[in-house]
């Protein structure tokens, strides 16, 4: 018996990534003192929540959720974040965007676009509360440089990535150690691909925003893409607001996160749709990371995710 | 619900690779529309779109114009579901191969089919070979430029399969296939400029080779990662022991024994969050329920009786994946499954030259990119297997204590020397 067969699981494929991500959990748990779950009320991170609470069952999750707040929220999805974590009994840390912009530490962008202003917070909230091991919902399949993300990313004492510092990871030995002040970035999602998502929440029932299905919604058009009107998100006077039915594929900061047209609006309508799909979620959806070529490995290396 | 492939690909720098895996993901619409248009705008001077630009990655890379570590790639079949460690084949980097070895259930090497089997080659089947992944595919690229010629093909594969041979593959679980990424010849659609290969074309051979079937008769082997102790109103005295089961099977009832220490129990039930098993399997994650409370924390072991008595002093071959070369003497932690202990590292026996692929003798240390041969003193005893026994808990890793870093992966018992082609 090899890794490798062991690797080349019997039971199916969603079974096998789920199983992965629980020894990843486990892993975290047993070797680290304070991690956390970076959750946001959106699909990936609902995710996280729902497997940690199977790795851990029947105790309750053993750490906090941490919420980046840009200040740019969908409402739905705020009160679905509020939900989720009364239901489940978790303690919830926020980091707010908008309390940097008040009192000045932070500056608002020319553009309104908040994504890149959610660094220092979440690296502030990550030394406050000494995290050492923090839980993200990245996958490798969502764009080139994550590719090669490992799943215990080392970052060092700002946050940062650095490309040369990253371990080579074999078999399923997780190597965490880092020194005092830095922190190592878990990913337990690595290796599902945006339809395994969808499946894994069709499969288990795990309940989400409204806004990931089909609902009609009042858009502008920007950069070519549908975002929606208001009060921090736009038009601009020169952008026309239309009606139109539409629904989510990532939930972030509303100034900068696309809406696609679309008319699914159960589970299995949002599947077929997924499976049909002809651009990727992030292009078709984050106007920031289509700044540039390399946008989404800058940000990495200072420290976002 | 199709099954999961893992797979490794090797090559040496402009063998073609990088064309190779952007033509399995272009061949099975696994590349979106954004992604394609930023190859074509990418493509220079217009023409074909160039194919190795999708899986191009880290920017570093493209300055270099090489890749430079593992990335992995996603595409599917309606048959199955494929996830694929895409290696660079640079000499510096046999870490890489390692390291994407270390989860493949099969191996894709490529050959430039004017070169044929070059020392690279070797290196990684040696590679493969050692760490035991079960099934090879050698992919003789750039037919079109040897004129489709079956006898070059014959001549690279013939070669290729003494190898393998001599590493003790069986001729089933390896097959050659002469085929050219740039023009999609034999990748996904079958070429009708090889009329005289009757064999699968690569895609073909990935969707229907058999997935080594995980051995549930291995004995039992269950890392313990973490506790489970609720103290909660509904569960106010539950203590179980959660992990993956690393080998074999485990049923409610079955005898076992915990190492290192060696105390009996029985397994009183298996626990997910879905329910209760009778029975699971290596790959699962569970918590088990013992009979008796024996203490048990993090690092011991749940094994099926039998197992072979924990050690503090053992051989084992080495992958040594760091610039910082190993000395006899290192003080190091080592990781084998959840524990961590100290480990003093005794004499350096063997180096594999890679050229000749033989042994040399007391080399003194082994530099980055070398496999060795060396033997090892923990500091408390371990529960190992041979990897050539039971993979999962005869393999792990060096760490470095000051830095962190991980320093060599490591193979319990002397899989280097009997792989050896003396
Ligand atoms: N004629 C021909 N050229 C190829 C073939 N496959 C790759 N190439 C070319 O060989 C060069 C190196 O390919 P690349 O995929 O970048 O190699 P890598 O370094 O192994 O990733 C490029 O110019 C490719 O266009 C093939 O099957 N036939």
């Amino acid at each position: 018996m090899t890794a490798a067969a062991v690797e080349t699981l019997h039971t199916d494929q969603l079974d096998a990534l789920e199983s992965e991500a629980i020894h990843i959990m486990r892993e975290v748990a047993g070797e680290f003192d304070r991690p956390v779950i970076l959750f946001s009320g959106g699909k990936d991170s609902m995710l996280l929540v729902h497997l940690a609470r199977k790795a851990f069952w029947p105790a309750p999750i053993p750490f906090p959720v941490l919420h980046v707040d840009t200040g740019h929220n969908f409402d739905e999805v705020i009160a679905f974040r509020d939900a989720v974590v009364e239901r489940y009994g978790l303690e919830l840390e926020v980091a707010r965007v908008q309390d940097y912009i008040d009192d000045g530490r932070l500056e608002e962008r020319a553009d309104g676009t908040r994504n890149p202003l959610q660094t220092t917070p979440l690296l502030d909230a990550i030394a406050e509360h000494r995290h050492d091991a923090v839980f993200g919902g990245g996958r490798r399949d969502e764009e080139r440089a994550r590719a090669k993300e490992r799943v215990f990313s080392l970052r060092n004492a700002f946050g940062q990535w650095e490309p040369s510092r990253q371990r080579p990871e074999l078999w399923n030995l997780y190597n965490g150690r880092h020194k005092p002040a830095e922190h190592v970035r878990v990913f337990p999602l690595s290796n599902f691909t945006e339809l395994d998502v969808w499946r894994y929440i069709r499969r288990e029932g795990i309940e989400l925003p409204s806004i990931y299905y089909a609902h009609t919604r009042e858009v502008f058009s920007r950069d070519g893409m549908w975002l929606t009107s208001g009060p921090w998100f736009g038009p601009r006077d020169d952008e026309e607001v239309v009606a139109k039915t539409v629904r989510y594929r990532t939930v972030g900061d509303g100034s900068c996160t696309g809406a696609v047209e679309s008319d699914a609006s159960t589970l299995d309508e949002v599947l077929d749709e997924v499976r049909e799909s002809r651009l990727t979620e992030r292009g078709a959806t984050r106007a920031d990371d289509r700044l540039s070529e390399a946008a989404m490995e800058d940000r990495k290396r200072e420290g976002y995710f | 619900m199709p099954d999961l492939l893992k797979l490794a690909t090797a090559g040496s720098v402009d063998d073609g690779k990088s064309t190779l895996v952007g033509r399995l993901l272009y061949d099975t619409k696994s590349v979106l529309a954004d992604q394609m248009e930023a190859v074509e705008r990418a493509t220079q001077g217009g023409g074909d779109p160039d194919l190795s630009l999708l899986v191009d990655g880290l920017r570093s890379e493209r300055e270099q114009g090489i890749t430079i570590d593992v990335a992995y790639r996603y595409f599917a079949t309606p048959r199955r579901s494929f996830v694929l460690a895409d290696t660079p084949g640079h000499v510096q980097y046999t870490r890489n191969t390692v390291t994407g070895a270390s989860t493949a259930a099969l191996a894709v090497l490529l050959v430039d089919a004017r070169a044929g089997i070059i020392e690279q080659t070797r290196r990684h089947v040696a590679v493969m070979g050692l760490l035991r992944v079960p099934r090879l595919v050698l992919a003789v690229n750039k037919m079109d430029l040897v004129d489709h010629d079956e006898n070059t093909y014959w001549r690279i594969a013939k070669e290729f399969f003494g190898l393998t041979e001599a590493l003790g593959y069986a001729e089933e679980d390896v097959v050659a296939i002469p085929l050219s990424a740039k023009k999609g010849d034999n990748v996904v659609l079958r070429s009708d400029n090889t009329p005289w290969y009757e064999g699968p074309t690569l895609l073909e051979h990935l969707e229907s080779v058999p997935v080594a079937g995980a051995d549930h008769s291995a004995p039992l082997r269950f890392p313990v990662q973490y506790v489970v102790r609720p103290r909660t109103e509904s569960h106010p005295d539950y203590r179980g022991y959660a992990g993956l089961i690393a080998a074999g099977t485990v049923r409610a009832g079955d005898e076992v024994m915990v190492l290192p220490d060696g105390q009996r129990t029985r397994v009183e039930g298996i626990d997910t969050f879905d329910g209760e098993l009778d029975a699971a399997h290596d790959g699962q994650s569970v918590v088990l329920r013992l009979a008796d409370d024996l203490g048990i924390a993090r690092g011991a072991v749940i094994a099926a009786p039998g197992a072979p008595e924990p050690v503090t002093e053992f051989d084992a071959t080495l992958a040594w994946l760091h610039e910082k070369p190993l000395k006899p003497g290192a003080r190091l932690l080592l990781k084998h499954g959840t524990r961590t202990v100290q480990a003093l590292v005794g004499a350096v026996t063997h180096r594999l030259d890679t050229e000749t692929l033989t042994l040399d003798e007391d080399p003194g240390e082994l530099a980055i990119n070398d496999m060795g041969q060396v033997s090892l003193t923990v500091s408390e005893p371990l529960p190992l297997d041979d990897y050539d026994v039971v993979a999962a808990t005869g393999s792990f890793l060096l760490v470095d204590p000051q830095a962190g870093d991980t320093l060599g992966a490591g193979l319990v018992g002397r899989p280097l020397v009997a792989a050896a082609l003396d």
